[in-house]
């Protein structure tokens, strides 16, 4: 083996296997969580986790701090804006300063308080990576709606609407994934650089936008199950705002691509 | 191909096909002139079909809500000493 060569398996050997981009935004407590849940559900994996804090106000970069000391610095990764610049830049920041082969997308809504349900999500990074390694896929995307997977806190109505939107957009878009909207996924890093910069959404469209390029692009892409608490029960969180915006999302998306 | 052309390729050929069997009139005129309300009619059925049978089995996981829910007393006890609390925490809970 030339010394060169060696370098090079050095550094892949050095470099971790994976990438996972969390964004925040005050949200001290809720980051401490879910990097401990992380590092307890992939004991024997090669990671890094790379934290995008829009500038929160609350101390939440101080907490990502001392998650650096303690876990080290090439494990627990702060990558700070300066303010909150939204999530499809989040991502992108968070991209530039990935290492890894394959990048993990974990979605917690800038605009909100970090969601009770991506508690859950460290808990399927296993099998996130269990798919990608049997199939090889490009992109392993979380899916609600099949079995093993799900849904809890949802009313009749939200439920309705849920099914609705997804009915309407499997049918016109055929978009090659059930979880349009999931905001849970593992690319592989060259994927996701390739799909990022076409994509221009915001919000969960952001989400429909890249899977549905993805699939135009004919990228391998799996579903594993995944499962989705909402906090606050009952409550609708798409609202007529939203509903007009998803639907503008699908007419630009039956254009573009 | 954008996907929109494919929407409207098909709606043309269904078009195409109607306009031809009202040319040829292989089949009573007043038939084919319902054509395209059965058409309609078929496609909303097949709307609420698809909506409803996702309603009845949607997917649902209401023992995850128990587990998470551990979680999250866990975190609300965090709150109030929360520089003892951050690093020990997980001794109190298996999830």
């Amino acid at each position: 083996m030339g010394e060169k060569e060696m370098e090079h398996t050095v550094d892949r050997l050095n470099r971790p296997a994976y990438s996972i981009i969390v964004p925040t935004y005050n949200e001290r407590l809720n980051v401490a969580i879910i990097v401990y849940l992380i590092f307890k559900h992939l004991p024997d994996t090669n990671f890094e986790i790379i934290i995008v804090d829009d500038g929160s106000p609350d101390g939440t970069q101080d907490i990502i701090k001392q998650l650096e000391q303690l876990y080290g610095e090439d494990r627990v990764l702060l990558r700070a804006r300066p303010k909150k610049l939204g999530l499809g830049t989040a991502y992108l920041h968070g991209l530039k300063h990935a290492t890894g082969d394959f990048v993990v997308i974990m979605d917690a809504d800038l605009s909100h308080h970090v969601q009770f349900f991506t508690f859950s999500y460290p808990k399927y990074l296993p099998s996130f990576i269990r798919k990608q390694k049997e199939t090889g896929a490009d992109i392993v995307t979380g899916t609600r709606y099949v079995n093993n997977g799900g849904v809890h806190g949802w009313n009749l109505m939200r439920k309705l609407t849920s099914r609705g939107a997804n009915v309407l957009a499997q049918t016109l878009l055929q978009p090659g994934a059930s979880d349009l909207t999931g905001s849970f996924r593992l690319y592989k890093r060259s994927v996701l650089e390739d799909l990022i910069s076409s994509c221009v959404s915001k919000g969960y469209v952001f989400q429909m936008e890249m899977i549905v390029r993805a699939t135009r692009k004919n990228y391998h892409i799996e579903e594993v199950p995944i499962t989705f608490v909402d906090r606050v029960f009952g409550i609708s969180k798409l609202g007529g705002s939203e509903i007009v915006g998803y639907l503008k999302g699908l007419v630009y998306l039956l254009v573009t691509t | 191909m954008k996907h929109i052309f494919k929407i409207i390729a098909v709606l043309v050929a269904i078009s195409a096909f109607w306009v031809a069997l009202l040319e040829t009139s292989t089949v009573p005129r007043s038939y084919t002139w319902l054509l395209p309300i059965y058409l309609v009619v078929a496609l909303g059925c097949y709307g609420l079909f698809m909506v409803g049978f996702g309603l009845m089995f949607f997917p649902t996981c209401p023992q995850e809500a128990i587990l998470l829910q551990q979680v999250a007393d866990v975190v609300s006890a965090a709150k109030n000493n929360f520089g003892l609390c951050i690093f020990n925490f997980h001794c109190h809970f298996q999830y």
